[in-house]
C-alpha cells in the first residue's frame, strides 16, 4: 500500500493508546455488571443452625430438616441397618470414607458420632438432586441384592446407610455430612459442631 | 395501486431507497433452488414459531411474577383467572416443543443434503450457535413456573457447571446468586429469560440468514446452481423467493398451524412431554419427585450424561461428554469429506451411518425419558461390571455409536461409494 508512507505516527500512537484505554474501562465497566450475579449480603447471611428432637422420630424412619436450603437427613438406624452397612463394603466407592465428605469425629465405619444416629446431606454428589430412601424389602425395584440403602432417580446414583456410593453410580463421593453436634442425649444441633460436644 | 398511495410510496422511495432494495435483494430477487421439496419447510417455520414465541410471551409477562413466593401462584392465576390466559401460556409451553421439533428438522435436513458443507460453513455455524441459544432460552423459561420440575432441573443443569475442574463451584455459586437455587435465581432467570437471550438470538437469526443469502440456498441434489447461469446472469434452476416460496411456505405454515392448533385445544401437555406432570407440584427444596426427567428434547444429551461413568473421582468426564456431543456439530462441515453433498449420490457407508446414527439418537432420546432401571438388571456378574441395570448399558453402547458417528467420518465419507452428480438440479 503506498498510503503506508503518509501514515502520521503520532495519531496512529494516539489513536492505539485510545483504543486500549477504552478497552480497559470497558473491562472495568463489566466488574460490577458480573459482581452484581455474586450471591447478595442477605444470601450469605441465612443459614442459622437447627435443632432436632430425636425421640420424635421413630426407628429406620427418615425425617428432612432444612439446613441452609437444603435437606438434611436424620434417621435412627436400626440394627438391620448398620448390619447391611458393614455388608456393603467391597461394592462401594469410597467404603473407607477417605475423600473428606465428613467432619472429622463422622469419619468412622458408620460416618457418624453415634451409630444408631445418621445426619446425612440429602443432596446427591452428582448433580444435587435429593435422593430417595429405598429400604432392603425394595428388592423388586432395585435388584434382588439390594441391602437397602438411598437411590437418586435423577441419575441412578446409589448409597448405602452410611451415605456411602455404590460403585458404578455417577456419583463420584459419598453424600456429604454436614457439622453436628449433640446437645443432650435426644437433641442435635445440625450446622454447628461448636456447642456442646 | 391507486396514484395516491403510487405517489406516496415514491415519496418514501426516494427518501429511503433501501428499504426496495432490501426487499429485492432478499425477496424478489433472491434467486432459489426450483427444486425444493418438504424438508425446505422447516427454516420459515421456525422463524414462524419465533414470532409466536416473542408475542405470546410478551403476553405472559403482563401477568407473571418472578418471585419464589409468587411465581407458581401467578401462573395459575394466568391459567384461571386472566381472560385468555391458559391458551396464552399453553401457545408459550406448546410453541416451546414445536421450536424444538421444527429445528430438529431443519438440522436433520442439512443431514440429508449436505446443508452444512462448503461454501455453508457460516450458515450451519450460526444454525448451531441459534439451537444452543435456543437450549439455554428453553432451559432458562422452565424455571420460571416455579415448580418442581423447573427446580429440580435448575438445580441439576447449574451444578453441571460447578463440576468444571477448579473453578467450577464458585462459577455455580455465580450462577445462581446463591447456595442453593433460590429467589434470587429465579429473578436472574426471568431477565435472561425475557431479554438477554431473545436478543441473541434474534442477531443470530439475521446473521444466519444474511450467511445464506450471500451464499445461495442448497437443494435436494446438493448442486450450485449459481454454477449455471442464463444471459441475465440469473441461475437457470433458480426461481424468485417471492412470489414462489412465500405462496407455497404460506401452504406449511397454515398445515403447521393447523396441526399446532390440535395440539394446543386438544393435548397441550402432551401427556406430560411437553409439559411435565411434577411441574404442577410446586417448587420444594427438600423433595426431589420421584422421577426426574428433562423435557423430550434434552434427553439424548441427558442419557449421555447418565451413561459416562464418574473418572477419577470426578463427574466431569460425564459433563464434558455430553457438552462434546451437542458441540460436536460445529465441526461437521469439516468432518464430512465427501466428495458429493446430498444422500442421493452418497453410497452406502454414509447412509448406514446415517441410519445408524437417527437410531442411536432416537434411542438415547427415549432412554432419557425413563429411569435407569427401565429394563431390569443383567443376569450374570462379571468384574468390569461397574452397574447391572441393563438400560445404562445399553445407553453406553448408543454413547459410543454417537461419537463413532462423527469421530469416523472424515474416514468413511472419503471412502464411500459415491454415484455422478447431474448438472442440472432434478425435480
Amino acid at each position: 500500500m503506498s498510503d503506508k508512507q503518509k501514515v502520521d505516527k503520532t495519531r496512529r500512537t494516539l489513536v492505539v493508546a485510545t483504543s486500549m484505554l477504552g478497552g480497559a474501562a470497558s473491562v472495568g465497566a463489566a466488574v460490577p455488571f458480573v459482581g452484581s450475579m455474586l450471591p447478595s449480603e442477605r444470601a450469605k447471611a441465612a443459614g442459622a443452625p437447627v435443632e432436632v428432637d430425636i425421640l420424635a422420630i421413630a426407628p429406620g424412619e427418615l425425617r428432612v430438616f432444612e439446613w441452609r436450603g437444603k435437606p438434611v437427613w436424620v434417621i435412627r438406624r436400626t440394627a438391620q441397618m448398620l448390619e447391611s452397612i458393614v455388608k456393603s463394603d467391597p461394592q462401594l466407592t469410597d467404603p473407607g470414607s477417605a475423600v473428606p465428605q465428613q467432619p472429622d469425629y463422622a469419619t468412622n465405619q458408620y460416618r457418624s458420632r453415634k451409630p444408631d444416629v445418621m445426619v446425612v446431606e440429602g443432596v446427591c454428589t452428582h448433580l444435587g438432586c435429593s435422593p430417595q430412601l429405598k429400604p432392603a424389602d425394595a428388592k423388586a425395584e432395585m435388584g434382588a441384592d439390594w441391602l437397602g440403602g438411598f437411590y437418586c432417580a435423577c441419575h441412578g446414583s446409589k448409597f448405602d446407610f452410611a451415605g456411602r456410593v455404590y460403585k458404578g453410580s455417577p456419583a463420584p463421593t459419598n453424600l456429604v455430612v454436614p457439622p453436628y453436634a449433640f446437645l443432650s442425649d435426644t437433641t442435635i444441633l445440625i450446622g454447628d459442631d461448636k456447642k456442646g460436644a | 395501486m391507486s396514484s395516491r398511495v403510487m405517489a406516496l410510496w415514491e415519496w418514501f422511495d426516494s427518501r429511503m431507497p433501501s428499504v426496495a432494495e432490501e426487499w429485492r435483494k432478499h425477496a424478489a430477487e433472491y434467486y432459489a433452488p426450483k427444486n425444493f421439496n418438504f424438508w425446505y419447510y422447516f427454516g420459515v417455520l421456525s422463524m414462524l414459531v419465533l414470532v409466536i414465541q416473542i408475542v405470546s410471551g410478551i403476553f405472559l409477562t403482563m401477568n407473571y411474577k418472578p418471585d419464589a413466593a409468587l411465581a407458581f401462584g401467578s401462573v395459575e392465576y394466568i391459567m384461571r383467572d386472566v381472560p385468555g390466559g391458559w391458551i396464552i401460556r399453553y401457545i408459550h409451553s406448546t410453541g416451546g416443543s414445536a421450536f424444538f421439533v421444527v429445528v430438529y428438522l431443519h438440522m436433520f435436513r442439512s443431514l440429508l443434503y449436505g446443508s452444512h458443507r462448503e461454501p455453508r460453513e457460516l450458515v450451519w455455524i450460526f444454525g448451531v450457535l441459534i439451537y444452543l441459544t435456543l437450549m439455554g432460552e428453553a432451559f432458562l423459561g422452565y424455571l420460571l413456573p416455579w415448580g418442581q420440575m423447573s427446580y429440580w432441573g435448575a438445580q441439576v443443569i447449574v451444578n453441571l457447571f460447578s463440576t468444571v475442574p477448579f473453578i467450577g463451584p464458585d462459577l455455580a455459586l455465580w450462577i445462581r446468586g446463591d447456595y442453593v437455587v433460590s429467589d434470587v435465581t429465579l429473578n436472574r432467570f426471568f431477565a435472561l429469560h425475557v431479554i438477554a437471550l431473545p436478543l441473541v438470538l434474534l442477531g443470530l437469526v439475521v446473521a444466519h440468514i444474511l450467511a445464506l443469502h450471500d451464499v445461495g440456498s442448497n437443494n435436494p441434489d446438493g448442486i450450485e446452481i449459481k454454477k449455471n447461469k442464463d444471459a441475465h446472469g440469473r441461475p437457470v434452476d433458480g426461481i424468485p423467493f417471492h412470489p414462489y416460496y412465500t405462496v407455497k411456505d404460506t401452504a406449511g405454515a397454515v398445515v403447521f398451524l393447523a396441526i399446532f392448533c390440535i395440539v394446543l385445544f386438544f393435548m397441550p401437555e402432551m401427556g406430560g412431554y411437553f409439559l411435565e406432570n411434577n411441574n404442577f407440584i410446586p417448587a420444594d427444596s427438600l423433595k426431589t419427585p420421584e422421577h426426574i426427567a428433562p423435557l423430550w428434547y434434552f434427553t439424548p444429551y441427558y442419557s449421555i450424561l447418565r451413561a459416562v461413568p464418574p473418572l477419577f473421582d470426578s463427574q466431569f468426564p460425564g459433563v464434558l461428554a455430553m457438552g462434546v456431543a451437542v458441540m460436536v456439530f460445529f465441526f461437521l462441515p469439516w468432518l464430512d469429506r465427501s466428495p458429493v453433498k446430498s444422500i442421493r449420490y452418497r453410497g452406502p457407508y454414509w447412509k448406514g451411518a446415517l441410519a445408524v446414527f437417527i437410531f442411536v439418537f432416537l434411542m438415547l432420546g427415549y432412554l432419557g425419558l425413563e429411569p435407569t432401571t427401565v429394563w431390569g438388571q443383567l443376569g450374570f456378574d462379571a468384574f468390569f461390571l461397574d452397574t447391572k441395570d441393563r438400560a445404562t448399558w445399553v445407553a453406553r453402547a448408543c454413547t459410543v455409536l454417537y461419537f463413532a458417528f462423527f469421530i469416523l467420518m472424515p474416514w468413511y465419507t472419503a471412502r464411500d461409494k459415491v454415484r455422478p452428480v447431474p448438472d442440472r438440479v432434478t425435480m
